[in-house]
């Protein structure tokens, strides 16, 4: 076994290459090389969390803008319906005003024709009596010869005109 | 033609370079340092992408932050928020280790290049962990004084299972370094010899010329592959089990009970 019958020679040949080789690994990739690779591990993980941070943060605006936007449109739209409506009950009120107006005015004009019919009716009437009157006076008279005062005559007439 | 004699402990020779015998001196080069220079160029090499910053990680870059999220993990989740500082001497372990044991087995020799597996030498092996033991020590007298021998006592335990207890304790934590250092050191040295000697019995069975002597070629070049995989993946675990024993040992001391 060469490791055993060498031990005496080689022994410090072995431990001080070795301890070169330790000590060249231990400081300068140790401490240097595996320090900068960690530190740059850690760099690239925090700014991979920043930039997830960031995103989070951009979507949660993107988000609160749309809620904002949406509630806008909401009112908007709320607003738009709330103008239809009153323009809509406007509409029938005014509407329904003129109506009221054109009834008024329609059962206005009725009565007064009724009542102008009825006066012409009577004043027809009289008209109609007096010519009978008149009528009835001639008629006794040429049939008759005798003169019948108006009075009595008029006393006939309603009497008939009554009847009839 | 004399059968090739089989040294399946020829491999983990340490031979010099550059020198024609070896020498009882810390300068000595031999494919040992050879070996460890260039796991320590691979370990630079491979996390150098590390180095790139940039947001979105190229392959290169993403396997250096691989790695160093593994063994960052496993400071973190064994030793707590204070093993942030253990985590330079973990990566060192791990990284040393996996490349050591990886690149001892790859087939460079097919290149020429003889590959030395450094963490089949237990002097390699059993240093990284008593580095290992004494950073548990002085982290556990630093942090606790002596109040860190109350690491072996159970808590809560009645008294007399505490006495029970304690001198057990004791011993396991100091077999620790030894159990550390063993458990890569056996593993390489284990498969790379099964190895060896089944590569031999390929080139003997073909050698022999006999139909059986291929078919026995033919089944070992099966072995071989299987095994080769297999090392790959012991490889990984022991480095793996190296660093988390690490980790869980700083934790013993960092975080006393």
């Amino acid at each position: 076994m060469p490791q055993l019958s060498q031990l005496a020679l080689v022994i410090q040949s072995q431990w001080f290459w070795l301890l070169l080789v330790l000590g060249a690994i231990y400081f300068v990739v140790g401490r240097g090389i595996v320090g900068k690779v960690e530190s740059t591990v850690d760099d690239r993980d925090a700014r991979i969390a920043a930039d997830l941070a960031e995103a989070q943060r951009l979507q949660d605006e993107a988000e609160a803008d749309e809620e904002a936007w949406r509630t806008r449109v909401n009112a908007m739209r709320a607003e738009a319906q709330g103008v239809t409506a009153s323009a809509k009950a406007d509409a029938q009120a005014k509407l329904e005003a003129r109506l009221a107006a054109a009834d008024a005015e329609i059962a206005l004009r009725t009565d007064s024709a009724v009542a102008e019919l009825d006066t012409a009716r009577k004043s027809a009437m009289a008209e109609l009596e007096s010519v009978a009157v008149e009528a009835t006076q001639q008629i006794v008279e040429r049939l008759t010869g005798a003169s019948v005062d108006q009075a009595q005559a008029r006393a006939a007439v309603t009497g008939a005109l009554g009847h009839a | 033609m004399a059968a090739p004699k089989i040294d399946p402990m020829h491999q983990f020779q340490i031979a010099p370079i550059g020198a024609d015998e070896l020498i009882a001196s810390p300068f000595q080069f031999t494919n040992s340092a050879l070996w460890m220079l260039i796991v320590l160029a691979v370990v630079v090499l491979v996390m150098w992408g590390g180095t790139k910053r940039e947001l979105v990680p190229g392959r290169w870059q993403a396997l250096a932050e691989i790695i160093t999220n593994f063994l960052g993990d496993i400071t973190r989740q064994t030793i707590g928020a204070n093993g942030r500082k253990y985590l330079p001497w973990v990566f060192t372990t791990f990284m040393f280790i996996l490349a050591a044991n990886w690149i001892g087995a790859m087939p460079l020799a097919l290149a020429g290049a003889h590959p030395f597996t450094v963490t089949s030498q237990f002097s390699v092996t059993w240093t990284m962990s008593v580095m290992s033991f004494a950073i548990v020590l002085v982290v556990g007298f630093w942090k606790h004084g002596l109040h860190f021998f109350s690491l072996f006592v159970p808590k809560g335990a009645p008294l007399a299972i505490k006495l029970f207890i304690a001198p057990i304790e004791f011993v396991s934590f100091l077999v620790r370094p030894f159990s550390l250092g063993l458990r890569p050191f056996v593993a390489m040295f284990a498969g790379h010899i099964l190895l060896e000697v089944f590569g031999n019995f390929i080139v003997q069975g073909l050698n022999a010329g006999s139909a059986a002597g291929g078919f026995i070629a033919a089944l070992c070049f099966v072995f071989i592959v299987g095994m080769s995989g297999l090392e790959l993946l012991i490889g990984a675990i022991q480095a793996y089990v190296f660093a988390l024993l690490t980790a869980i040992y700083i934790n013993d001391a960092e975080n006393l009970h």
